[in-house]
């Protein structure tokens, strides 16, 4: 019996410490730090939840011990013979009536949040209000591709929004199903092959500070080998550097000055572009835009989503794309290249920056 | 025939069975090898995330092993085992000779045996399903090679199986019962039983269907989940979740069931609540069929769908309160005996309880979009399953083991595989929550460092090899008690109360002698307080009865593992259509013959049952 007791002491003392250890997560990628108006729905649903639920499970230990301690059996009892109980009416009312209780205190709440976070009549206005920011979220094999449909621009792996303000997304995936979720911000929602989805996120510039600027963003539903490094990263701006954003990459076109660039670009110009566009103004159909648009890749933050963004990773990358991303599109697509080339069209594509 | 004439070699003995006793081994020996297969499947998994960037198992090779871990382990492990318990203890229970359908039982479990073998040689012929359990359509119909034609055949054959033997026992529970066993008097694990076996009826169509769009698309051509050819994927989602669903529930009603008898058992007191309980398992069987769509709350279903079906799956939650405290209260009083069943049962109460209660926060649609597909979804399901069904297998194991070869399962033995079992999984599946919520997705093959993942993970894997170590000393235990166990009385832990402890271990091939009248709840217990030593009889001593052993059943299976193979390779290889048709040929030839052939069964005569009855006694 002691050994029982004992086990279950350091069970307890184990996870509280483990708890400790692990914390609440990093402030850009936990969902338990939320960074906007939906994580801090999602947050307090669970802070209730959870509440309801350690009640239901103190009650539950306190008489699982109570009994389990109490009516062991004793030595020299071996024979004896407990009442034969066939039920109590009075008892079986009390835990089936307070638990329908408990369940409304969370049914409503989860309702009620249910439906806001599914408003997404703004963006849907015969004409909607022009300061409205609506993005296109397109999920590729391993890689996201972000337009802003009513500025004409696109983008890829970095996505860029205005802080404190509902932005709105519309979903969908372009070759198996994926599924759109920055952690931090709010919760998921699937690409669909089949239909558009829509949702809104609100980014907290405070959060955001917090975070460092930056929030990781992740693909929540299996999609082939390389899953796990399907990443993408979350830049929120205050609306005015936004709106400048916005402007530079309007107007945003290579300047290439350094000679082996210029010799990168020239490579880049015979086997990539026909997939990579390097102007954020691509007006090629969706389905001729299979590759992430290169643009602004002088300022993202990772390469191929998941690599520190520096001239040796990029190198690795276009030696090798399938050590890096197993199973990806742009393997074998465009020969081998010496090293020569590969030094080229590095510095030709670190070139590439808006900012 | 006499007894002695009928002695066969064991495995032709055992090809041909159609003892529901027998087939309950064949049950527990299939379903236990697949277990540990499924069990390996998880140790490669968390050796390979125990710690960032790892590269044990990368990329697709690591997709196949997470999705044979989760097939093999719900339609290979669990089910069939599931089936092994059903099996060895319902027919006795009920005071029955056998199942409705003998010869069906048999086919059931052959169907289930192979498709489980074709599904497994995928590993060995280029390469296992990698999409997943679930098998979402977009990404099974772009999967490369033929993992995922392993999966649909091996599941759609294995189904047949086990639809067969849920309707199999319907027709026992419904037919069988022994004179005086009301609905009202059945033992909790024989209603737990009736309620899986009508929730295998209605769940197991859907996927059939769901696997024949499949099959249809991946192999003929068809465009059922094709958006392009208008199709959609999402009905794929929707058809195997309808089954989906109701199989937690097929699974783990049985688990209540099993537990329900070992609390009773091991406290010596009669279930608390029996009508309640009997109420509630009906009430989550049907519950069970109106929640399917919560798996899917971010597919995009819209609030109105999300909310109803949130609202609903709160509501499972009230029936399944009722049970966990019928069982404290059963305790409640009770004179209670800490055997290694009764230790699983014990423990199995706050585990499910955790996995209980995130079930209903991931009920909270709006907070599931963040749960969804995270850590914390993997943590809740193996709460549920490994607490919750795992436990009940393993306690349902040492409390049978005696009824089923005869002999006690070492008692020390079984408490350390228990100890290192309840550590090791509270140690691998608890920090998983918290991963979740700190955002890491499931089923990822590795993490970057600098996530926060690092330690949860690490935890999280010396927690897999505690039960690895536990699985280890179970099988060591089963070795040494099949060398030298102990032999096991009839009513084996003394304190039996339904009626397979009123018959010798392991029981004779024709349960009882005279069918039992029964004469209330715990029928055993009664005729016990009474100072009985055995049943009230129901019939004077005759002739029993028996079904002949059959070899169609495994020949019938055989032949759809030999179609699935040639319509499999029809495409790439020109003997494909021909082995497909050969397959068909026999599978429909047994049958011709199954149904041409008259088969009377044979008599076990009077003066044979008294010599066997006291061997017994002596």
């Amino acid at each position: 019996m002691k050994k029982w007791l004992l086990n279950w002491r350091l069970f307890s003392l184990f996870s509280v410490m483990a708890l400790l250890l692990a914390g609440c997560g990093k402030p850009f990628l936990s969902t338990l730090q939320p960074a906007g108006e939906v994580a801090d729905m999602q947050y307090s649903l669970m802070l209730l939840s959870t509440a309801i639920m350690v009640l239901v499970i103190i009650v539950v230990t306190i008489i699982f011990v109570y009994v389990v301690v109490r009516f062991r059996q004793r030595k020299g009892e071996e024979k004896k013979i407990p009442k034969q109980v066939e039920g109590s009416h009075k008892l079986e009312i009390i835990w089936t009536v307070i638990p329908i209780l408990l369940l409304i205190i969370l049914a409503v709440p989860t309702v009620s949040a249910t439906f806001k976070l599914a408003d997404v009549k703004p963006m849907n206005k015969e004409k909607r209000n022009k300061d409205i920011v609506v993005v296109n979220v397109r999920a590729n094999l391993y890689w996201w591709e972000f337009e802003y449909p009513d500025y004409g621009i696109i983008t890829s792996q970095d996505l860029v929004v205005p802080t404190n303000e509902r932005v709105y997304f519309n979903l969908k995936a372009s070759d198996v199903k994926h599924s759109f979720w920055i952690p931090a911000v709010g919760g998921k929602m699937d690409t669909n092959v089949d239909n558009k989805n829509q949702f809104w996120l609100e980014f907290d510039q405070k959060a955001t500070d917090k975070a460092g600027g930056i929030f990781y963003g992740k693909c929540a539903e299996l999609c082939g080998p390389s899953h796990a490094l399907m990443d993408f990263k979350v830049k929120p701006l205050p609306r005015e550097e936004f709106d400048q954003w916005v402007e530079k990459m309007k107007n945003a076109k290579p300047v290439v000055t350094d000679s082996v660039a210029k010799e990168g670009e020239a490579i880049f110009n015979k086997s990539c572009i026909g997939c990579h566009a390097v102007s954020p103004v691509d007006k090629r159909p969706e389905q001729a835009r299979t590759a992430p648009n290169l643009a602004n890749f002088g300022d993202r933050t990772r390469i191929a989503g998941i690599l520190e963004h520096n001239e040796e990773n990029l190198k690795k990358w276009l030696k090798d794309p399938n050590s890096v991303k197993p199973g990806n599109k742009m393997a074998g697509t465009y020969g081998n290249l010496t090293d020569a080339q590969i030094n080229a069209l590095t510095k030709y594509l670190m070139s590439l920056k808006v900012e | 025939m006499s007894t002695v004439a009928r002695k066969k070699s064991l495995i032709w003995d055992y090809l041909t069975t159609v003892d529901h006793k027998k087939i309950a081994i064949l049950y527990l020996i299939a379903g236990g090898f697949f277990f540990l297969v499924g069990g390996l499947e998880a140790l490669f998994i968390r050796i390979q995330l125990a710690k960032p960037n790892n590269d044990f198992l990368v990329g697709g090779l690591y997709n196949q092993v997470l999705t044979m871990h989760g097939t093999t382990m719900i339609f290979l492990a669990a089910m069939p085992l599931v089936f092994a318990m059903m099996n060895a203890v319902v027919p006795i229970q009920i005071g029955a000779r056998d199942v409705a359908f003998p010869f069906l039982n048999a086919l059931g479990f052959w169907l289930f045996f192979f498709g489980g073998v074709f599904l497994n040689l995928s590993w060995f012929l280029g390469g296992a399903p990698d999409a997943g359990w679930t098998s979402y359509a977009s990404l099974s119909l772009e999967s490369p090679g033929h993992g995922i034609d392993f999966y649909v055949l091996g599941l759609q054959i294995s189904g047949f199986g086990t639809l067969i033997g849920g309707i199999n026992f319907l027709v026992t529970i419904i037919n069988m019962r022994a004179p005086g066993m009301t609905y009202m008097r059945m033992p909790m694990f024989t209603w737990a039983t009736f309620v899986t076996s009508a929730l295998i009826l209605f769940a197991f169509p859907p996927l059939t269907v769901g696997l024949i769009f499949m099959m249809m698309d991946r192999l003929f051509g068809g465009n059922f989940y094709n958006p392009a050819g208008g199709g959609n994927t999402i009905i794929w989602e929707h058809l195997f979740w309808i089954f989906g669903h109701p199989e937690v529930y097929i699974l783990v009603l049985p688990a209540f069931g099993i537990f329900s008898e070992i609390f009773a058992t091991f406290s010596k007191k009669r279930l608390f609540g029996y009508s309640s309980m009997v109420f509630a398992t009906v009430l989550i069987g049907f519950l069970g069929f109106m929640v399917w769509a919560h798996h899917m709350f971010t597919v995009g279903m819209g609030p109105i769908a999300n909310a109803i079906f949130a609202v609903a799956t709160m509501a499972i939650a009230v029936p399944t309160g009722i049970k966990i405290f019928n069982w404290l209260f059963t305790m409640w009083g009770g004179n209670i005996r800490f055997t290694t069943p009764m230790l699983y049962a014990v423990a199995f109460i706050p585990s499910f309880v955790m996995g209980g209660v995130t079930g209903v926060m991931n009920a909270a649609a709006a907070a599931d979009y963040q749960y969804h597909d995270s850590y914390f979804v993997v943590a809740h399901f193996h709460y549920v399953i490994v607490g919750g069904v795992v436990f009940a297998l393993l306690a349902g194991a040492h409390y049978w083991w005696p009824k089923m070869f005869g002999k006690m399962l070492n008692e020390t033995l079984g408490k350390i595989t228990f100890w290192l079992f309840f550590t090791g999984f509270h140690l691998t599946f608890f920090i998983q929550h918290f991963l979740g919520l700190m955002g890491m997705p499931r089923r990822v093959f590795t993490y970057l460092p600098g996530q926060g993942f690092e330690t949860g993970n690490l935890i999280s894997t010396v927690g897999a090899f505690f039960m690895a170590a536990a699985t280890i000393v179970l099988l060591v235990n089963v070795v040494i008690t099949t060398a030298k166990g102990q032999k096991a009385e009839a009513d084996a832990w003394g304190d039996g109360r339904t009626l397979e402890w009123a018959v010798a271990s392991p029981p004779p091939e024709y349960n009882f002698a005279q069918t039992p009248l029964v004469r209330g709840l715990d029928a055993f217990w009664i005729e016990k307080m009474e100072g009985k030593k055995g049943l009230t009889p129901a019939e004077p001593l005759g002739d029993i009865h028996m079904p002949n052993s059959s070899i169609l059943p495994f020949v019938i299976s055989l032949g759809l593992f030999i179609a699935a193979f040639g319509f499999m390779y029809r495409t790439e290889h020109s003997w494909g259509l021909a082995v497909g048709i050969i397959g068909l040929l026999i599978t429909l030839g047994s049958m011709f013959l199954r149904s041409v052939i008259d088969d009377h069964g044979f008599h076990i005569h009077k003066e044979e049952v008294l010599e066997a009855e006291k061997g017994v006694k002596a």
